[in-house]
Formats: C-alpha cells, structure tokens, sequence
C-alpha cells in the first residue's frame, strides 16, 4: 500500500506516518482511575465530617502557624547538624587511621541502630543520667557545671535527638557520594601539589555533591516530618499546636487536615529547591549543559523534539 | 656533570606480594625527553608514579632534580616527608593521565587555574591570563568556557596538559597520554607535546607512540617484569634492538 506522501520529491522512501498500535488495556485502567478519582472527590468536598470551615479557620490561626515556624526551625537546625556531622563522620569513616575511622563506624552503628523517637526521649530525659554537666579539663577540675534540666530543654533536646540522629544517616550519604568520584580526580590534584584537604574541599567534595544531593533533598523532605516526634517531648511544633485546639474542640480531622497542608506546602517548596541545587551541582556533567527548564519544554513541546 | 632531574637507583615497589618494579636505575638529564616503553604490566605507568610520589617505593632510592622523592636524609637514617612538603614538591612536577582526570565541575579556565590560585598563591587575574595564554598555546583559545563533558578527548588532554604547564614544572611525566584516544585525535596531542619537548622541557613519556619516541625522545627505556631491559638513544632501541624482548615487543607495535 503506497499513499502520495510515502515518497518524497526525489522518489525515496519519505517520512513514516504509521497507524499507532491500540492499546485498550490502557483505556480501561484509565476509566477505572477517573471513576474512583471522582468518587473521591465528591467524598471529600461533599462529606460533612471535613468540615472545610474549620479547615479553613484554622489554617492561618496563630498559634498553629507558631507551631509551623518551630517545625521549620527544628528541620533546618537539625538538618545543618545532620549535614556538617554526615561530612566529618564520613571523612573520618575514610581515613586510614582504624581508632578514627572505628570510632565513626560505632557511632554510625549506634545511631542508626536505636529509633529516633528513643533517641529524643533519652535526651529530654538526659538529665537522671547526668544531673550536672561540667566544662573543664578530662579527669580534671570543671569549670563551669550548670543544671542539666536548664542546659537540655525540651526544644535543646529535640535538636540533639533529630540531628545526631541525621548525622548518622548523613553520613553514610556523604561517604557514597565520595566513593562516587573516581580516584583519578584525587591523583589528578595531589599531582597539581594540593593536599589531601584541598583536595577534599576543592576536587572531591564539590563532585561528590552530584551524588549527594538527591538523598539529601529526601532526607530533608524525611526531616520535616519527623520532626513531629518531638511533640512527645513537648516541644510545640506543628503537630502539637493542633493537637493542643483538638484536644479541647475535638475537631481532630479538620486540624489534621491544616497539618498536612502545611506539611505538604512546605516539602512542595523543597522540591522546587532541591530541583535547582540539582542542577546547580549537575553542571559540567552532561553535555546539554546550558538548556534552561524553559529551553527544555519548548524541545519537549515541538514534533522533532518529542520524536528524539 | 649536572644533576640529573630524575635518578632512580634500585627502586623497588611492592603492592601487598606482587613486586611490580625489581629493581629500576635511571637517569634522565635535565632538558631530556625519555620515552618509557614495555608491554603492559612492565610497571612503567607505576615508575611514573613513583616520581612524584604518589606511590611509595620500598626499597632503593629516588631523587628528583637532587632531592630524595618524600623523604629527607639525616645521617644513615630517612625520615617521612610531612604531607605539606611533600605537596609542595609535587607542585613542581606536572604530570597527564591516561584518562585527562580533567576536574568535570570545572571548566577549562578553571581546570587551569585552580591549582596556582590554590597551590602558588597566585592571584586570580594573573593566572587568567596565563591559563588563557597557555589553552590558546595548545589551540583551544575558544574553549576556555566549555566543561570537560563538552570537550573530545583529544581536547580534554590538551586542557590536562595546559593545567599541568599551568603550574610552571621543571618536569612533566606523561602516563599513555594518548591511549584513550581515538586515532585520528592523537595528533593534535603528540603536536603539543612536541612543541613542549622543543621548548626544553624534561619529560618522561610512558607511550606506545613509537613515531614519537622516535622522532622526539632523546633516549627510550624498554621495561619488561619490572626491570628495565634496555635503553638507549631511540635509534638503536627501536631500530636495532640488542635484546630478543625487545625484538619481540617491538615486531608487535611496528
């Protein structure tokens, strides 16, 4: 069979306009996908146990958008924590000296090894195992002891819980991100005269970020969600703010509704950031280097560009 | 009689059992271009290594431009050189891998300027311009901007070796410069180095380019187990070859 455009102006074979395969599998999962999406929908909008109203009255209330500046609060501190923890836990995790990279291990084991919830129950609780806290020399004189229960308040404890916590799983982030880089940088720079911290900071580091940063952006996401552990210790974070107004109205769905959407907002905003960070870190690594997103969707959205 | 820039004198080098380098003696006169031929596994991109220290020998000694390779001598006894100094030797030996190990979140201004920013203290104009100076020198005056991943091979080896030129060596080691390249880029590659040989410099040139070597290189090393089985000027290696090894090595690549 031979249509008129099936050859081209010099009588060669032309541009392919084939009949696409059906696929009816693909229709049936679709209508069975928009029949259950719209039974939902009408049971969210429709159902009067939502209680939009409440949704929406307490969204902006005050004591909860309190309890979202302290969750924020306690993902970014903990998060810097974590972060700057993983970097000197995984570098240490790589030396060759055993004591040193031994140590790093057992705290990684540790960590890792007991629920983060213990964790922060344990330092809330810090002070039945150290009733006083001294700065001052090893086995020597201290010079300043305060009260434990003064130095680890509750919000004090949850930064120790979450981000010693992170460290652990940080690290083990970072060290894969440098094993990542091939050994040929490393040589390529001590053979330029750096040493191996320059090495590290200048060389390693900034490639090893390629490999590091989407599980970071996953952690962070991960981050702000634990965070409402700590209500357990009383720290007033998102989660405990509402809990406190259902705790005396008893409209706990509707409240647990303005969490998740704050929840939801917020990692929606870290997504778009961890976007960028991506590709600030993914520069020199592929060849389409320059595309801007909106370069990208104009290649998407043409025929020729959608064909490749 | 000058110092000679590198003297190697029974080096030996072991990885866990398996000795690699029996027993390597050296001399490459300043100003030299010295080619280092042997079939893989002769230990000749190891010897390499040896000279600016990124491996440790084990036995034996090695001197560059008359300074023991990272250690110092005190009475019969050596000691470690601390890693401070140790870079800083390395510093003035420049060295290009078989596979550019050019820096992939740099561009090529930067490959090329980091480390005297870093290293020399350089400041960051000057070494600009002298990067820009020296990438234009080995033709890639318009591609001071572009990333490794952007560039071909043979390009990436020029920007490795304008990176280490960079750095003002008095010695360049070069590992298989152009074995990971395809062949018509090998060129443009050996053409740098040639201009670099002309300009005086001392190299050391681990290839398997034999018109190189024969064209270039003052003298050719032919290593075989870890031992260096004959050298000479390239005349007499390539073309007369005084041992079967070599003969044998050499009817192969010819």
């Amino acid at each position: 069979m031979s249509s008129p455009e099936a050859t081209d102006a010099q009588g060669r074979p032309g541009e392919i306009r084939a009949v696409p395969v059906r696929h009816p599998g693909r229709w049936i999962a679709a209508a069975i996908v928009v029949v259950l999406a719209a039974a939902g929908i009408r049971s969210v909008v429709t159902d009067s146990h939502y209680e939009w109203s409440v949704v929406g009255h307490y969204l902006f209330d005050e004591p909860v958008l309190e309890g979202l500046r302290v969750t924020l609060e306690l993902t970014v501190i903990a998060m810097a924590i974590g972060v700057a923890l993983g970097i000197v836990l995984a570098v240490m995790r790589l030396s060759p000296n055993p004591l040193v990279s031994g140590s790093s291990w057992l705290y990684i084991w540790f960590f890792r090894g007991t629920p983060v919830l213990v964790q922060l129950i344990f330092w809330y609780n810090i002070s039945a195992l150290y009733p006083k806290i001294g700065l001052g020399i090893p086995f020597g004189p201290s010079f300043i002891h305060p009260n434990a229960n003064e130095l680890i308040k509750p919000f004090t404890a949850a930064i120790l819980g979450l981000g010693l916590n992170e460290g652990a799983y940080m690290a083990e982030i970072v060290r894969a991100g440098i094993i990542s880089v091939d050994e040929g940088q490393g040589d390529a720079a001590r053979a330029l005269g750096m040493t191996r911290l320059q090495t590290m900071r200048r060389v390693v580091l900034p490639q090893a970020m390629r490999v590091i940063i989407p599980p970071t952006g996953n952690e962070t996401i991960s981050m702000l969600k634990t965070t409402s552990l700590v209500s357990v210790i009383a720290v007033g974070d998102l989660l405990y703010a509402v809990g406190t107004i259902y705790s005396v109205n008893f409209k706990v769905i509707p409240l647990l509704i303005v969490a998740s959407a704050w929840y939801l907002t917020c990692t929606s905003i870290l997504y778009v950031g961890q976007y960028y960070l991506e590709r600030y870190y993914g520069r020199g690594h592929s060849r389409a280097e320059n595309a801007r997103l909106w370069e990208r969707m104009r290649t998407l959205a043409s025929p020729h560009g959608a064909a490749r | 009689m000058s110092t000679p820039m590198v003297l190697a004198e029974g080096v030996h080098k072991r990885f866990g059992r398996n000795e690699v380098l029996k027993g390597i003696d050296l001399e490459v006169a300043p100003g030299e271009v010295m080619c280092l031929l042997g079939p893989s596994g002769s230990g000749k991109s190891t010897f390499l290594r040896c000279i600016n220290h990124l491996e440790k020998i084990n036995q034996g000694r090695l001197s560059v431009d008359g300074e023991l390779v990272g250690y110092r001598q005190e009475g019969e006894r050596l000691h470690e050189l601390p890693e401070s100094e140790v870079a800083r030797k390395r510093a003035e030996i420049g060295m290009v891998f078989q596979h550019f190990n050019l820096f992939g979140h740099m561009t090529a201004l930067e490959n090329t300027t980091c480390a005297p920013v870093l290293v020399k203290g350089m400041g960051r104009e000057q070494a600009r311009a002298k990067a820009a100076e020296l990438l234009g020198r080995v033709g890639l005056g318009d591609k001071l901007e572009a990333y490794p991943a952007q560039l071909s091979g043979g390009q990436k080896q020029r920007v490795a070796i304008a990176r280490a030129l960079a750095m003002e060596p008095k010695l360049m080691l070069f590992d298989e410069p152009t074995s990971a390249l395809d062949p018509e880029l090998v060129g443009d590659v050996l053409d740098a180095m040639k201009q670099l040989a002309r300009d005086g410099m001392t190299m050391v040139v681990v290839t398997h380019e034999m018109g190189f070597a024969r064209e270039v290189a003052d003298s050719v090393v032919f290593m075989d187990g870890g031992l260096v089985v004959e050298c000479g000027p390239p005349e007499q290696v390539i073309t007369d070859p005084q041992h079967e090894r070599t003969r044998a090595f050499l009817s192969k690549v010819l």
